[in-house]
């Protein structure tokens, strides 16, 4: 099993510093949501996961290995980063945009294995419909569930993704969600995410990382972490935590 | 992603007629899957196959044409005693034939490849459909290289004249982007403000000469800047394919990167492509390859640009294919515009840069009115 450890992290822009000091591993197959206010660091935690962002301090480990020490396609074949949007100059059809997922472990031609992960991952996600559409064409929706196709068809060890379903309607966003955290345990591998919403983390995620103010504040299990006060402290807001059938749900008192 | 519900509960699976029928429809599109990349190559493939035959049959075609006259028959006598050494018996035909008309058609085609090439490399490191060759300031490089051979009479090399100040300074600009990508970023965005500020300080230069130029050097200046594949010789053609030839492997084995920078530098990178790297090797090579061209025929405009826009409209944006296909369509389209060029005025030949734009331009509007909208995003 992959081990994805990161240690005493800082990450600081010319005038302003966004993390510090945040270690935490990874060390078993399932769904981690990262949440916490905007500007909190999340995304930032998530990019120097994969070395698109460098940090000031600290360092991230893959099994054992300093990411700040790998080539760029060494990470690529263990780590995925499933971005939030994608912008192109030129359109492409949608089967050739997953097909390039494949890139760091494929050579310059397109193999019969190739192929037949990305049909897999297609049937998987309901795109075959899609396929022969151009990029261009597809709803905002739509072109997130192709982003993350692409991210899979790499089959990585660790899988970051960052809001993967803010564009997406209520039954696709809770879809996804549970297709993850199958997908983690059935692959045996490290989903990472960065959310917002409270419920969809908190019926989806076998572990949530609530950041604030730059740093980790609660990490741990949903009825651990998803806490009446730990939502005040980090959001500043009233909350009522439910149980509901052992779900936990956040309902919200207005402001 | 059958078998759960929103609440996630695994819901059992059906009758086993039910099984059966998922695994036909699981077949079924794995079949349709299969067919609809078949079917994306197959057409890929096909074009480059109908573009090349319309092609040779252009050039063949091409190199028959021209001011003297000489019959198609006796054009490639003439040629044949060229390759198989044979003594010709008119002297004067096959001086026309082998040494003017030859030279001249190959450079077209090896032009028109090279500027597409670049040109299409271009779009797809910037990520920036009005990129083109020029766009690094090549073409404003070059033209003051050119200005300062034939009106001051300066030569970086002696006797190099026009070629080698062409080149060298239609090169600077590329190492001075380079240099600044170095020191700042090799992002699209600084390198096209590079490249329009090189270009800018290039034409303003050139223009100061030849405000004070002799009529007749400032003629000559202005013939020299809208480009001309008469008067090349076989030892500027084998220079050019040499140059040619290695810029398209290196580019054409860079072809997938390149696909894979069209997603935008962060998800590049997180695909395992150094992206700033590859961008700089790029530009690199095709500002070699453009800079060689355009330092023998001038400033033949339009053709990078509108190359790959043309073949992209066949064969969709995968640049392992978009690249051969641009190539051919830029040498088609240089060999069309130099028998234009010839014949349009004849027995007056216009320069080949202005048919090449004349023709370029509508051929431009039409496919973009035709094309599917979704090749350009």
């Amino acid at each position: 099993m992959t081990v994805l450890k990161v240690e005493n992290l800082d990450f600081k822009y010319p005038t302003k510093q966004i993390l510090y000091d945040v270690s935490v591993t990874f060390d078993k197959p399932e769904l981690v949501c990262i949440l916490g206010p905007n500007g909190v660091g999340k995304t930032t935690i998530a990019k120097t996961l994969n070395k698109l962002y460098i940090p000031s301090a600290g360092n991230v480990y893959i099994d054992g290995e300093n990411v700040a020490d790998m080539s760029r396609l060494d990470i690529a074949k263990k780590i995925a980063y499933v971005p939030n949007s994608v912008s192109s100059a030129f359109s492409m059809k949608v089967l050739e945009s997953i097909l390039l997922g494949r890139a760091p472990v494929s050579g310059y031609s397109t193999t019969e294995k190739d192929l037949e992960i990305v049909e897999k991952v297609v049937t998987l996600l309901d795109l075959d419909e899609l396929c022969e559409r151009d990029i261009s064409q597809l709803s905002a929706g739509q072109a997130q569930r192709v982003t993350i196709a692409r991210g899979l068809v790499q089959d990585p060890k660790v899988l970051i993704l960052d809001e993967p379903t803010s564009n997406l309607d209520v039954r696709y966003q809770m879809e996804i969600m549970r297709f993850l955290k199958d997908y983690a345990k059935e692959k045996q591998i490290i989903i990472i995410m960065v959310c917002h919403d409270l419920n969809i983390t908190a019926a989806y995620a076998d572990r949530v990382i609530l950041m604030h103010q730059g740093r980790i504040f609660a990490d741990g299990n949903v009825q651990d972490v998803l806490t009446e006060e730990n939502m005040k402290t980090v959001y500043r807001i009233d909350t009522k935590v439910v149980q509901i059938d052992g779900l936990t749900h956040i309902v919200l008192n207005p402001l | 992603m059958d078998g759960n519900n929103p609440n996630g509960e695994i819901t059992e699976k059906g009758s086993p007629s039910e099984d059966v029928l998922a695994m036909i429809k699981s077949k079924e599109e794995a079949v349709r899957f299969r067919e609809s990349y078949s079917k994306l190559i197959r057409h890929r493939v096909l074009f480059i196959i109908i573009a090349t035959i319309m092609l040779i049959i252009t050039a063949l075609y091409a190199i028959t044409i021209g001011s003297y006259t000489i019959t198609f028959t006796e054009v490639y006598e003439n040629i044949w005693y060229w390759i198989s050494g044979a003594e010709p018996p008119d002297i004067t035909k096959y001086h026309i034939a082998a040494e003017v008309r030859l030279p001249r058609v190959l450079t077209a085609m090896l032009a028109g490849v090279g500027l597409a090439i670049a040109g299409t490399t271009m779009q797809g490191m910037l990520k920036n459909p009005l990129a083109d060759p020029y766009t690094m300031g090549i073409s404003s490089g070059a033209g003051f290289g050119a200005a300062l051979a034939l009106i001051v009479g300066f030569e970086i090399i002696a006797g190099g004249g026009i070629v080698i100040n062409a080149f060298v300074f239609a090169v600077i600009p590329a190492v001075v982007i380079l240099m600044m990508s170095k020191l700042h970023t090799a992002s699209p965005t600084v390198m096209i403000l590079c490249g329009i500020g090189m270009m800018y300080l290039f034409d303003a230069l050139t223009q100061l000469f030849m405000i004070s130029a002799h009529p007749e050097d400032m003629s000559a200046v202005y013939q020299w800047m809208v480009g001309s594949i008469s008067g090349t010789d076989f030892t500027n053609v084998i220079i050019i394919l040499v140059i040619v030839i290695a810029g398209s492997l290196v580019l054409q084995a860079l072809s997938k990167q390149l696909n894979v920078m069209g997603l935008g530098d962060e998800s590049a990178k997180a695909l395992g492509i150094n992206v700033e790297n590859r961008r700089m090797l790029m530009m690199l090579v095709l500002t070699l390859m453009a800079a060689t061209i355009v330092s023998f025929t001038g400033i033949i405009g339009f053709v990078g640009l509108v190359s790959p826009h043309i073949a992209r409209v066949f064969v969709g944006t995968d640049n392992r294919y978009l690249i051969p296909s641009s190539a051919i369509v830029g040498a088609l389209l240089l060999v069309v515009a130099d028998i234009v060029s010839r014949t349009i005025v004849a027995p007056n030949i216009l320069p080949i840069g202005v048919v090449t734009s004349c023709i370029g331009g509508p051929l431009f509007l039409f496919l973009i009115l035709k094309a599917r909208k979704e090749a350009w995003a």
